[in-house]
């Protein structure tokens, strides 16, 4: 991009904003952020607890409005109506027309509905747009009885508001365990349980069939696959989201699901990206789904779009998958590949879990190899950069069992479970001599650079 | 269904008997406040104390127990009492009158200070004053509301080992110890308060009165401050940052971490509230120094550079920054601006305690890689008022001065992306490699 250049970035999500930062800290062109969500970036993950009264909606927003001056970013709050793409402008519902060098698509995501019928009574939502949060503010006033339909993690942040305010929460769940399209069965059981212990009513193999109404429009109750009727006066969908494409279905640019990209996220028209859950590669590239729609993978792509924009990197490369949440009382976080399910003569895991079924950590390797594939961890915390570190450097378990201590993330006077995890190891491979010497966190981050000195950071240019 | 019926109905019983013994324990103070001439206000004030403190704790259990563990955050910001509603106002006017009349009309509190009477003759084999009647307060308020801190935060072992210990320090040392002293008839003195937080405990005035009037004991208690602020404090700032002082030991940290652990939100994150903590706590600590060196520059020269201004100097710091600003607004502020106020804008020890932190510690709280998701709750928790988010979001260590360790931020991060720890101080500032940063300067 030339210095004069014009930047607009449809989008101020997560994604949308890495990408202005991150072009802005190398370059001097004009940034241009549009929005009709909100007029400036707030974190979509902290939705449920402005629900919930942990936070206000100012304080979910992490960059105050200096910020956006002083980085001489533009945002801009309007809607986006239609593209030209000819002419490389925008026209906005209420503004003047903009015009554009680079376009950015970064518009997210909305609630998928599978043409259930009674989807639009009143009282039937999902959870994804500062909107929504709004809209389940109002549809959840004085009510006693909600069903959320789907087994993900918007439906348990939905319940778990919901319960926050006293409402009865009935989750419908298509497997046979709550999550178990993603967790293993035995980290997805310890997660069902606690749900159940938490006084959520969870109908696994369980799925909707039709949303009945009263003679108001709203909603009274919903009919599952298995006959059962559930009063409710308040239904959370959340079975998925798709991209947010609406207003770009019939123009020159090429669709599938998402807006699809190659891995330099350019579009069919030039100078057109997109980024973000919007946005589906053509090819799939290894272990790496065509359509991404996390937060954290929306912050890489705006971090990548960026240094490709920027000439410092030629293609998207993501790395070591992550991900982190929360399951009511109990922490989550996955680093690596770890299936659900695998073949068991490729594949092999170490499995270690309180007799209280509030902890687990799982080690998942390749069979012949010993490699480290994946980590799973349930309330306990463990070091990004080590496990990225041990991952990227294809670690065998022999090796991952003696830096455990030092992944270890727990806050301080936590009782430390690697001790029993690592005997599990040598109870599996009883021939493995075991050696004393084990490094300490600070040790290892030397040894292996680790440790980002902010004056090397790349500099604004 | 049985279990859940018998419950609901055994909390609301609860509920019900906890209301009713903190009304019954308010109204018997007040009536010994307001009658003490015509009734016992031993009677009716210390039992009236008694029955609050039971409700208050039978209130809280039922409060804290029946909530989850991360549910304890509900409604904090849409109840009148945390979120500067009508019932937070009338508690801060509630406490801001207290220490208006224990500061300048002590004579009004006479029917409470007969009240607490025969606590004082069995501790100090003296009769009580207002400061002692003060003491026992702070240090209810620091025990009761302490085990609220222990039940909201008890599935965390750093809040229940620190909890623990400011309640021992409060309990020990800052109220049985200082009047078994003076039951043995020494000087009456805090072990867990040193220069320049206790400011006078080195000045000439102070430490002559204590080598003379406690002899050996006092001379002890001379070289145990002494100690404490200028080998101690450094040595254990190094180890483990200011913490170990402000949310371990101090009875203002005490307080602050129970009694105003609920209104540790109310704190402001704005740059222009970081410019003013800046503006004000340094001058304070500045103050103190050279107060304490003109004094005994003054003693050495028995009295030919400053005469007895000095003496009204001291007075008159004590008076602003002692009554005013860590009484008055400090503590009585709780429910309007958070409950760290005198800690993060005026007091002196914070700011030696915060330099230390900053140039010479182990101390950091580590971001864990590229996992902050910028939902604010640690901003929106930090007590200090220190805008944490915008650190872990950029996955840098957040190593600030005023930072008090208490740990909350870890707590409620709801993906674990923090963690205050100890560590080398080569390569202190490093940041994790798994995020790109953007550079502009926050504070400035």
């Amino acid at each position: 991009m030339q210095q004069h250049e014009h930047l607009v970035i449809i989008g101020n999500g997560i994604a949308g904003v890495t990408l202005a930062q991150q072009v802005r800290k190398r370059s001097n062109v004009r940034i241009t952020l549009i929005s009709a969500e909100s007029a400036t970036h707030f974190s979509r993950p902290a939705l449920m607890y402005v629900y919930m009264g942990h936070m206000r909606y100012k304080d979910i927003v992490p960059y105050p409005d200096w910020y956006w001056r002083k980085n001489n970013i533009t945002l801009v709050h309007d809607r986006v109506v239609s593209i030209d793409f000819e002419q490389k402008q925008l026209h906005l519902q209420k503004g003047e027309p903009i015009t554009f060098h680079t376009l950015v698509l970064a518009t997210g995501s909305t609630t998928a509905y599978y043409n259930w019928p009674g989807q639009h009574l009143k009282g039937v939502q999902g959870l994804v747009t500062l909107q929504d949060l709004e809209q389940m503010e109002t549809q959840t006033k004085g009510i006693n009885e909600a069903v959320i339909v789907g087994g993900g993690l918007i439906g348990i942040e939905m319940a778990e508001m919901l319960k926050s305010r006293g409402i009865a929460v009935t989750m419908l769940v298509r497997d046979k365990l709550y999550w178990q399209n993603v967790l293993p069965g035995q980290e997805a059981t310890l997660i069902t349980q606690h749900i159940q212990n938490q006084g959520i009513n969870l109908k696994l193999t369980t799925e909707l069939d039709e949303i009945l109404g009263d003679t108001a429009g709203q909603v009274g109750a919903v009919k599952t696959n298995t006959g059962e009727t559930i009063p409710c006066q308040f239904v959370g969908i959340a079975t998925g989201v798709k991209p947010n494409t609406d207003f770009l279905r019939n123009t020159a640019l090429q669709l599938n699901k998402g807006i699809l990209i190659d891995n330099q996220f350019k579009t069919n028209i030039p100078g057109v990206y997109a980024i973000g859950d919007c946005a589906e590669f053509r090819e799939k590239y290894e272990q790496q789904p065509a359509l991404e729609q996390l937060w954290y993978t929306a912050r890489l792509h705006g971090e990548a779009l960026a240094a490709i924009l920027c000439g410092k990197a030629q293609n998207y490369e993501r790395g070591p998958w992550f991900n982190s949440a929360k399951f009511l009382n109990i922490e989550y976080q996955t680093y690596g590949y770890v299936p659900n399910s695998w073949d068991e003569t490729k594949y092999d895991s170490l499995y270690w879990q309180n007799t209280a079924g509030t902890k687990a950590i799982r080690l998942f390797y390749e069979r012949d190899t010993e490699m480290l594939k994946g980590i799973n961890l349930l309330g306990i915390r463990y070091r990004h950069d080590l496990c990225h570190h041990w991952l990227k450097q294809k670690y065998k378990l022999q090796d991952v069992i003696y830096e455990l201590e030092a992944a270890n993330f727990d806050p301080e006077f936590y009782r430390h479970y690697e001790p029993e995890l690592r005997q599990l190891y040598f109870n599996k491979f009883p021939d493995k001599a075991q050696q004393k010497k084990q490094n300490s966190w600070w040790q290892l981050r030397k040894k292996f650079g680790l440790a980002m000195h902010l004056e090397n950071s790349d500099k604004p240019l | 269904m049985t279990t859940t019926y018998t419950f609901y109905t055994s909390a609301k019983i609860l509920k019900i008997v906890g209301v009713i013994l903190m009304a019954a324990g308010l109204l018997g103070v007040l009536v010994a406040f307001a009658g003490y001439q015509v009734i016992s206000p031993v009677y009716f004030g210390l039992g009236g104390i008694m029955a609050f403190c039971a409700g208050g704790l039978i209130t809280i259990w039922q409060l804290r127990m029946q909530k989850p563990v991360a549910e304890q955050n509900n409604y904090t910001w849409q109840k009148d009492i945390t979120a500067r509603g009508i019932t937070g106002w009338v508690i801060a006017l509630v406490l801001t009158g207290f220490y208006i009349l224990l500061y300048w009309f002590p004579n009004t509190l006479k029917g409470l200070v007969l009240a607490v009477e025969p606590l004082s003759r069995l501790l100090r084999h003296k009769p009580a004053d207002q400061w002692f009647l003060y003491g026992t307060f702070y240090t209810l308020a620091v025990l009761v509301m302490g085990v609220h801190a222990l039940l909201k935060y008890r599935n965390n072992r750093y809040h229940i080992i620190r909890t623990i210990s400011v309640m021992f320090f409060q309990l020990g040392f800052a109220f049985l110890l200082p009047a078994l002293l003076l039951l043995f008839n020494k000087p009456e003195f805090y072990f867990s308060y040193f220069w320049p937080l206790k400011y006078d405990y080195l000045f000439p005035g102070t430490v002559s009165y204590l080598v003379q009037d406690g002899a050996a004991m006092g001379t002890f208690m001379v070289f145990w401050g002494a100690i404490l602020s200028f080998i101690a404090t450094p040595v254990l700032t190094y180890f483990y940052g200011k913490r170990w002082y402000c949310s371990w030991v101090c009875g203002c940290g005490g307080l602050a971490e129970t009694a105003g652990d609920p209104y540790r939100h109310l704190s402001d994150k704005s740059r222009s509230a970081w410019r003013w903590e800046v503006a004000i706590i340094y001058p304070v600590f500045g103050f103190i120094i050279l107060t304490t060196l003109l004094l005994w520059l003054n003693s050495w020269s028995e009295g030919r550079i400053l005469g007895s201004l000095s003496q009204g100097f001291s007075a008159t710091y004590g008076f602003f920054i002692g009554a005013i600003f860590s009484g008055v607004v400090g503590v009585g502020f709780y429910p309007i601006l958070g409950n760290r106020v005198w800690c993060r804008f005026g007091c002196p020890m914070a700011a030696y305690l915060g330099l230390l932190q900053k140039h010479l510690s182990r101390f950091r709280i580590t971001t864990n890689g590229g996992q902050c998701i910028s939902c604010g709750n640690c901003s929106t928790y930090c007590e200090m008022g220190i805008d944490v988010r915008w650190y872990a979001q950029q996955g840098q260590p957040v190593i600030r001065a005023s930072c008090v360790g208490c740990g909350i931020c870890a707590h409620v991060c709801p993906r674990g992306v923090l963690k205050l720890e100890n560590g080398p101080t080569e390569n202190r500032y490093a940041a994790s490699v798994l995020i790109n940063r953007n550079d502009v300067d926050f504070l400035s």
